[in-house]
């Protein structure tokens, strides 16, 4: 309950600070805001060291929370912290002086929306944080008024997150109609008690396809390149890091905590299904991008499919391997994003072949880029190796031959992506054309924030004590009692 | 003459389904929000009919449905400003010209 205190906290002062100061002090409204939110993370890790952070229920038990669910609010906002960070010289910029408060009190409902999606423990509350977090995304991908593509991918969002969210709530509606509750607890009990009728496992495709948009899986993915392309860049790289690891903790917390029983009866191949798709497709379709921003898109497509394979091992290994990548994730795709941003904001190029030649004119830049490529695509020293080889391992230890299957496919594809990952480090190393972009100097805020991904990049595989630490915290058993 | 469930839910399923394909096949946004609203509308008809006839004793359903109700016309405000917006910038709300970003 303290980092939903803390964060609203937050966003009063913001919205206070917006309202209420002189219009010259509005260019420190970025500043102010990303100090406030690194505060209020700083607060959450200091309630880990001193073990304040207990279980705890709130709401008639509507709303729980446990060490392992503020440990994930805890990535959660380190990643929304390093947003806010890249966001801060695109944001005080000229045009947006009288939406710039806007901006930041949107992210942070939509922070508290997620933050609402993984502490619910009632389908009423769940609903209300997933609308939460969609909507106010919605127009924050339209916050770029003056480019046409800002609208139609806020369009396609919100026309997109409505049908989905129509789609889960009627899968809700014959799960109700089944368990007679919307508290997880009891639909739990009511649904391992009874036999399965054809309208579960109805209700379970609903609920799976409406979570598949939030994630963007394959085949429920046909929004996200055109989102990601049209949204200012800060918000793409939110959408892409911080809305999907709180979708895919979201989706774990349902399906273990509601349709735990059902595991291998009825999404347990449907899982299958849709990873084997996910992974691949992304995979393909990323290989023919030129758009740096759609390019990562399907990368972050791709990349959902391995999130998908910590819920599909369904252990303790599987959950905590899913922890630790989100968090390497977060900063490897943050680092990515940090350079298309500031080689933006400085010649407005997006294009790969804009890249050619970077290391020449800007080889911090390029040198960044590298890394966050090499980790994303899994090279061994860096973090993205070690998120991997762990995600592998926990579903390898689900100890089924289908499994062993799966991540055999998911390894072939780690090499498909080698190929498109390293095209970018082709374009901007070994490419003999002159560079497009010329030298300049990224601001302050750009080359913290690159620093800091960056450094997670290189040290988060290499440090154990991160995964002994996420490890540590997952040492309960079984699956459905870390969240209680 | 007696209401069954099954009076309610299928014509339920039925709006839901309609909703599916008005959303696929449109092609003017404010039609495509009306299918939208109109598989919402089924929902909402789900939850009071199995709150009404399978599980009475708690009011659940209800107000699930009155919430869903007030998320709906959120979701609704938030897609017309969204759509005006768009309409202001390209003098059309069909969606075969909402083609500038794609493959």
């Amino acid at each position: 309950m303290k980092q939903e205190i803390g964060l609203l906290v937050v966003f009063l002062l913001v919205f206070l600070y917006d309202t209420f100061m002189p219009q010259r002090a509005g260019k420190a409204l970025p500043v102010v805001s990303t100090v406030l939110l690194l505060l209020a993370t700083a607060a959450g890790f200091c309630s880990h060291c001193l073990g304040t952070a207990t279980s705890t229920e709130a709401f008639a038990g509507m709303y729980a929370t446990s060490p392992v669910v503020c440990a994930i609010k805890s990535i959660l906002n380190i990643g929304a912290v390093i947003v806010l960070l890249q966001s801060i010289s695109w944001s005080g910029s000229d045009h947006m002086a009288v939406r710039r408060g806007e901006f930041y009190e949107l992210l942070l409902v939509t922070l508290f929306g997620m933050y609402l999606m993984i502490s619910a423990r009632h389908f009423l509350l769940f609903v209300i944080g997933l609308e939460c977090a969609s909507l106010p995304l919605a127009a924050m991908v339209a916050f770029d008024k003056r480019h046409y593509e800002s609208h139609e991918a806020a369009v396609k969002y919100i026309l997109t997150a409505v049908f989905s969210s129509a789609v889960f709530m009627m899968g809700i509606s014959f799960v109700y109609g089944l368990a007679g509750s919307l508290y997880f607890g009891n639909i739990y009990a009511a649904l391992s008690a009874g036999t399965h009728s054809l309208m579960l496992t109805l209700a379970v495709a609903f609920v799976i396809a409406g979570m598949g948009f939030k994630l963007s899986l394959v085949p429920f993915h046909l929004w996200t390149a055109d989102v990601y392309q049209g949204a200012p860049t800060s918000v793409t790289s939110y959408l892409s890091v911080i809305s999907k690891g709180a979708a895919a903790f979201s989706f774990l917390v349902i399906l273990a905590q509601v349709f735990g029983s059902l595991y291998s009866d009825v999404w347990e191949w449907m899982l299958y299904a849709l990873i084997i798709l996910t992974i691949t497709v992304g995979n393909l379709f990323a290989i023919r991008q030129t758009n740096m921003k759609r390019f990562l898109a399907f990368s972050s497509i791709s990349q959902a499919g391995y999130i998908m394979l910590g819920i599909e091992a369904f252990n303790t290994m599987g959950l905590t391997a899913m922890m630790y990548y989100i968090l390497v994730y977060i900063f490897s795709n943050l680092a990515a994003f940090g350079v298309i941003g500031a080689i933006e904001r400085a010649s407005g190029k997006v294009d790969m072949t804009d890249y050619r030649g970077l290391s020449k004119t800007n080889p911090r830049l390029a040198f960044s880029m590298m890394l966050a490529m090499f980790s994303l695509a899994g090279i061994p020293p860096f973090a993205g190796f070690f998120s991997k080889f762990f995600i592998f391992t926990g579903a390898i230890n689900q100890g089924s031959v289908a499994i062993y299957v799966l991540v055999l496919i998911a390894l072939i594809n780690t090499i498909i992506s080698l190929y498109y990952y390293l095209l970018v480090v082709k374009a901007m190393y070994i490419s003999a054309d002159e560079p497009v972009v010329g030298t300049f100097r990224s601001s302050i805020s750009e080359r913290l924030g690159l620093w800091i991904t960056v450094g997670g990049v290189m040290l988060l595989g290499i440090a154990s004590c991160v995964y002994t630490w996420i490890f540590d915290l997952g040492e309960i058993s079984p699956l459905a009692a870390y969240f209680v | 003459m007696e209401i069954k469930a099954i009076m309610l839910l299928v014509p339920a399923l039925i709006m839901f389904c309609c909703g599916v394909y008005g959303f696929i096949t449109r092609r003017n946004m404010i039609a495509i929000l009306i299918s939208l609203e109109l598989m919402l509308n089924a929902v909402d008809i789900n939850f009071a009919v199995f709150n009404r006839y399978l599980w009475p004793d708690a009011m659940e359903g209800m107000f699930f449905t009155l919430f869903a109700i007030a998320i709906a016309a959120a979701e609704t405000a938030l897609a017309i400003a969204i759509i005006i917006n768009l309409y202001r910038s390209a003098k059309n709300i069909d969606v075969r010209d909402l083609n500038k970003l794609k493959y």
